[in-house]
C-alpha cells in the first residue's frame, strides 16, 4: 500500500513538473491562436530557441542561470517580433492551409538550422549547483530541480494570470479574443496588440524551452517531435484561454507521466485515443468558445 | 483557386494530358538505372493524387493522410509475412482496410473544422504510428517489418532486382488511379466537392448532403493512399515505421503545393520534382535538404501560390 | 382559421443567445401563392428568422411548419428537398465556377443526379438545358461561361436567385434581393418576382420600400425580434406605430 502511495506521489509531482513546462510552452501558442486566428504549428521552435540560446550561453559564455533564462527570454521573443511583421502579418487573413504550409517550412528550416549549427545530438544541460541534488519535503526526497519547476513554474502562471486580469493590456487581449471587430471598433490597436502578444508568448514558450530542457531534451527535432503535445495541450484547453491550457497541461502531464511508469507497452496511445475522445464531445476544447 | 472556370466539355482529354504517361513509359528506357527511384516516384504521385482529392477538391486540410498509406503499407506487408503474397489481391485488400479506416476516421473528423479538424487528422495518425511501435510481435516495431516475399504479378511477372517489374507494376495501378480520379473529378459528384470547398453554406442550402460527400471522398482518398502504401510495401519488401510519421504526411503535402492544389496534375509534377531533387540534395546531408525544403515552402506561400501549375496558368493569362 | 393552405407556418419560434433573445415567440404564417413582404429596422431579426426557418439557426423553442408538416427537427439540406429555396443577403455564390456551373449544380442537386460519380458532368444534357432556359429568364445567358466573381454585383443578386430558382421551391426567401443592386436594374428583380407562378410563395425581405410596396400583398413589420404589426400594405402604411418604428431612420 506504501508503495504504491510512493508511486502515485511520484507520478503528481513529476506530472505537476511536466505540466508546468508544457504550460508554459503553451499558453502562447493557446493566446496568439484564439487571438489570431492564426494556426501557428512552429511554436515549438521559439521553445527550441530558447533551450538552445540559454544552454549555449551558460556551458559556452559561462552566465549563470537565471540571467541565461532572462536572455533567452528576451531574444527568442524580439526575433519573434521581427518574424511575426514580416512574414506571419501577412498571412493572417489567409487560408489555414496557407498558414499551416508556411509554419512546417519554418519548423524545417528551424529543425535543419539547429542541426547545422549545434549537431545532431541533444544539448547536455549542467544546471547550476544550487538546483542540484534532492530535497526534503514532509520526510520524502524529490529532486531539487524539479521541485523548483513546479515553484517557479507556478510564480510564473500567478503573475500572468495577474497580469492578464489587472492590467490594461491584459484586458484588450481578452477582448479581442472575445471579439476582434468589436475590440478594433473601440480603437484597439489590435496590429500592435497581435505584435505584444505574440513576443509574450513566444518569450515565455523560450522560457518553457529552457527551463525543461531536463525533461524534454533540446535537439534539432525539438519542434516536430514535440508539436502534437503542445497542439493537443492548447485543442484539449481550448483556443484563446488561458487557464483552459493549464488543465489540460496538467491532465496531460500527469496523465503522460503514468502512462508512462504504469503501463509503457502503450506509450503515449491511451493519450492520443482521450485526446480523440474529448475533441469529439467537445470540439472547441474545454474552456474554448463554442463555434 | 484561381483555375479558370470549367466548361461542361472539360472532360474531353486534352492532348498534355498525355504528357505524363510519355514521360513514365519513356523513363523506363532512357533511364533503366534509376527504375528504383522511378518506382518510388510513382508510388508517391499515387500518394499525392489521393491527398489531392481530399485536400484540392473537397478543402479537407489533413495532417495525417499519412495514416492510410501506413496501414496499407502494413496490410499488405503483415498478410504476405504470413503467407498470402499474391500481389493484386494484396492491393484490394490494403485498400479495403484503408477505405474502412477512412470511413470510420472520417466520419469522426468530418464533424468537426478549423484547428479540431487538423488535430484530429494528426492526432489519429499519431495513434496508428504508436501502435505499429508498440505492437512490434505484428509490425516490427521500429525495427520495421521483414521477411515479406511477392508472388509474380499475375502469375507472370517476378519482380526482378533491377525493379523493372515493380515499375510497371506501379505504373500500371497509377495509370487505373489517375483514370479513376479523373472521372471522379469531372462527375456531377466531383462538381459538388468544389461547389462544397467553395462555398459550403450554399451547399447546404440546395439541399446538398455535405457530411456525406465529404465522407465518400474521404474513404475513396484513404483507399488509393492505402495501395499506394501497399504499393511500397509489395516492391520494396519491407514496412517501415516512417509509412506512418508526420514527416511524410508533410513530405505529400509539400509535394502536392509544388505542383498544384486541385487540378489533378499537381501530384504528377510536384511529386517528381521533390523526389528527384531530394535524391540528389539529399545524399550529401539531409539536413540541408530540410533547410532548402522549408525554405522553398515558406516562398511558395508567400510568393507562388498555386504551385508549378499556378505560375503556368500566370504564364498563360500573361502570354494572351 | 382556415383559409388557404399554408406553405409556410411557425409557431412561437423563438432563438435566444444566452440573455440575448433575437426571436420572440414568432406566430407567422405564409399561405401558398403569397407575395408576402418582411420588413423593419436593421438588427430587428429579419434574416434570423430566415435562418431558423432554412435550419442554419436552431431554434431555442417553437416549430417550423412546410405545407403542414414538422420540419423543426430536419437539417438544412433536407427541407431543401421539402421545397425551402433561398438567396442570402451577402452574395453566396461559388466563385471560381462559371455562372452556368453554378445554376447547373442547384439543378442537379434538385434531380439527384449530384451524387453521380461514375459520368462526366455535362452528359445530362436535360440538366443543362434546364439551367440555360433559367439563365435565358434571368439575362444571364450571355455570361453563362464567365466565372461568377468576375461578374458586376448586380449580376450576381441575379445568380443568386437563378440558384433559389433552380431548385423549383415551393417557398422562396429572398433576403434583401436588390441590396446593393445599382436601381437600374432592380426593374429586372421585380419583374423576375412578379413573373413567379402562383405555386411559389415568396417571402422578400427588403428595405427598398418601392419594391415592397409593388410586390407585396401583405407585409409583416419586425422590430426587435418580435412582430410587431402585419396586414396589407395600405395598413401598414397607414399605421402611427410603422410610422414611429421608421421616423428617426434614413428613408428608403
Amino acid at each position: 500500500m506504501d508503495a504504491a502511495l510512493s508511486a502515485l506521489v511520484s507520478i503528481a509531482f513529476h506530472g505537476l513538473a511536466y505540466a508546468m513546462v508544457l504550460y508554459l510552452i503553451s499558453v502562447g501558442l493557446s493566446v496568439t491562436m484564439g487571438l489570431m486566428g492564426f494556426v501557428n504549428l512552429a511554436h515549438g521552435v521559439f521553445a527550441m530557441a530558447g533551450g538552445y540560446v540559454a544552454i549555449s550561453l551558460m556551458n559556452r559564455a559561462g552566465i549563470p542561470f537565471f540571467l541565461a533564462l532572462a536572455l533567452a527570454f528576451a531574444v527568442v521573443a524580439l526575433a519573434s517580433m521581427a518574424l511575426e511583421r514580416t512574414l506571419y502579418a501577412r498571412l493572417y487573413g489567409a487560408t489555414e492551409l496557407d498558414q499551416v504550409l508556411l509554419t512546417i517550412g519554418l519548423v524545417f528550416m528551424a529543425g535543419a538550422a539547429a542541426k547545422f549549427f549545434w549537431g545532431p545530438l541533444p544539448l547536455p544541460v549542467r544546471l547550476p549547483d544550487y538546483l542540484r541534488g534532492q530535497i526534503d519535503i514532509a520526510g520524502r526526497a524529490f529532486p531539487a530541480y524539479r521541485s523548483f519547476l513546479i515553484v517557479g513554474g507556478a510564480a510564473v502562471v500567478t503573475a500572468l494570470w495577474l497580469g492578464l486580469e489587472r492590467t490594461r493590456f491584459g484586458a484588450q487581449i481578452r477582448a479581442t479574443v472575445d471579439n476582434r471587430r468589436m475590440a478594433q471598433s473601440l480603437g484597439i490597436n489590435t496590429a500592435l496588440l497581435f505584435t505584444c502578444a505574440f513576443a509574450v508568448g513566444s518569450g515565455l514558450a523560450a522560457l518553457g524551452g529552457a527551463l525543461g530542457a531536463d525533461i524534454l531534451a533540446i535537439d534539432p527535432t525539438y519542434a516536430q517531435e514535440h508539436l502534437i503535445f503542445f497542439l493537443i495541450v492548447v485543442a484539449v484547453g481550448g483556443l484563446g484561454s488561458i487557464r483552459g491550457p493549464f488543465v489540460a497541461a496538467l491532465l496531460l502531464g500527469i496523465a503522460d507521466t503514468a502512462c508512462k511508469y504504469l503501463i509503457p507497452e502503450f506509450g503515449a496511445f491511451f493519450i492520443y485515443a482521450a485526446t480523440l475522445g474529448l475533441l469529439l464531445w467537445r470540439p472547441q476544447g474545454l474552456f474554448g468558445h463554442a463555434a | 483557386m484561381t483555375a479558370p472556370p470549367p466548361s461542361p466539355a472539360a472532360h474531353r482529354l486534352r492532348l498534355y494530358e498525355i504528357l505524363p504517361w510519355l514521360c513514365a513509359g519513356g523513363a523506363f528506357f532512357v533511364f533503366p538505372d534509376y527504375l528504383a527511384l522511378g518506382g518510388q516516384i510513382l508510388i508517391m504521385v499515387l500518394f499525392a493524387l489521393s491527398l489531392d482529392l481530399v485536400l484540392g477538391y473537397a478543402g479537407i486540410v489533413t495532417l495525417g493522410h499519412a495514416a492510410f498509406f501506413g496501414a496499407g503499407a502494413y496490410v499488405a506487408g503483415i498478410l504476405a509475412a504470413h503467407g498470402w503474397t499474391e500481389p493484386l489481391t494484396l492491393l484490394l485488400a490494403a485498400g479495403a482496410v484503408a477505405c474502412l479506416l477512412g470511413l470510420v476516421t472520417g466520419a469522426i473528423v468530418l464533424r468537426t473544422s478549423g484547428l479540431s479538424l487538423l488535430m484530429v487528422t494528426l492526432v489519429v495518425s499519431e495513434l496508428l504510428q504508436e501502435a505499429a511501435n508498440k505492437l512490434g510481435w505484428l509490425t516490427g516495431g521500429a525495427d520495421g517489418l521483414q521477411g515479406i516475399t511477392i508472388a509474380p504479378v499475375l502469375g507472370l511477372f517476378r519482380f526482378d532486382l533491377f525493379g523493372r517489374t515493380a515499375y510497371l507494376y506501379c505504373l500500371v495501378i497509377l495509370f487505373l488511379a489517375w483514370a479513376l480520379a479523373r472521372l471522379i473529378v469531372h462527375s456531377p459528384f466531383g462538381r459538388s466537392l468544389i461547389g462544397i470547398r467553395e462555398n459550403v453554406t450554399r451547399m447546404h442550402a440546395i439541399g446538398s448532403p455535405v457530411f456525406r460527400r465529404r465522407l465518400r471522398i474521404y474513404a475513396i482518398s484513404a483507399a488509393l493512399a492505402g495501395i499506394a502504401g501497399a504499393l511500397l510495401t509489395q516492391t520494396t519488401q519491407f514496412v517501415a515505421l516512417q509509412v506512418l510519421s508526420f514527416e511524410l504526411s508533410g513530405s505529400v503535402l509539400v509535394m502536392l503545393i509544388l505542383g498544384g492544389v486541385g487540378r489533378l496534375y499537381g501530384a504528377f509534377i510536384g511529386a517528381p520534382l521533390y523526389m528527384i531533387a531530394q535524391d540528389q540534395l539529399a545524399r550529401d546531408d539531409p539536413a540541408h535538404w530540410l533547410f532548402w525544403i522549408g525554405l522553398l515552402l515558406v516562398v511558395v506561400v508567400m510568393f507562388a501560390r498555386g504551385g508549378v501549375l499556378g505560375i503556368v496558368d500566370r504564364l498563360r493569362g500573361a502570354l494572351r | 382559421m382556415n383559409a388557404a393552405p399554408l406553405a409556410l407556418e411557425t409557431r412561437g419560434l423563438s432563438k435566444s443567445f444566452g440573455a440575448l433573445t433575437v426571436a420572440h415567440a414568432i406566430d407567422f404564417r405564409l399561405p401558398v401563392g403569397a407575395r408576402h413582404a418582411l420588413i423593419g429596422p436593421n438588427g430587428a431579426g429579419k434574416t434570423t428568422f430566415i435562418n431558423l426557418v432554412t435550419g442554419r439557426l436552431t431554434p431555442s423553442a417553437g416549430q417550423i411548419l412546410l405545407a403542414g408538416a414538422d420540419v423543426t427537427a430536419l437539417s438544412p439540406e433536407k427541407r431543401v428537398k421539402r421545397g425551402i429555396g433561398r438567396t442570402f443577403q451577402i452574395t453566396a455564390l461559388f466563385p471560381g465556377l462559371s455562372v452556368l456551373e453554378n445554376v447547373l449544380l442547384a439543378v442537379s442537386e434538385r434531380h439527384g443526379a449530384a451524387g453521380d460519380m461514375l459520368r462526366f458532368a455535362g452528359s445530362r444534357r436535360d440538366l443543362v438545358e434546364e439551367s440555360e432556359v433559367l439563365l435565358e429568364r434571368l439575362g444571364l445567358a450571355d455570361h453563362a461561361g464567365r466565372a461568377v466573381r468576375e461578374l458586376p454585383y448586380g449580376r450576381q443578386r441575379l445568380v443568386e436567385i437563378a440558384i433559389a430558382l433552380g431548385l423549383e421551391p415551393k417557398v422562396l426567401l429572398l433576403d434583401e434581393p436588390a441590396a446593393g443592386v445599382p436601381s437600374a436594374e432592380t426593374g429586372l428583380i421585380l419583374d423576375i418576382v412578379e413573373g413567379l407562378g402562383r405555386d411559389i410563395a415568396v417571402l422578400i425581405i427588403e428595405h427598398d420600400m418601392d419594391l415592397v410596396f409593388r410586390l407585396a400583398e401583405r407585409i409583416t413589420v419586425m422590430v426587435q425580434g418580435a412582430i410587431l404589426v402585419e396586414g396589407t400594405p395600405e395598413e401598414i402604411a397607414a399605421d402611427p406605430r410603422v410610422r414611429a418604428v421608421y421616423l428617426g431612420t434614413e428613408a428608403s
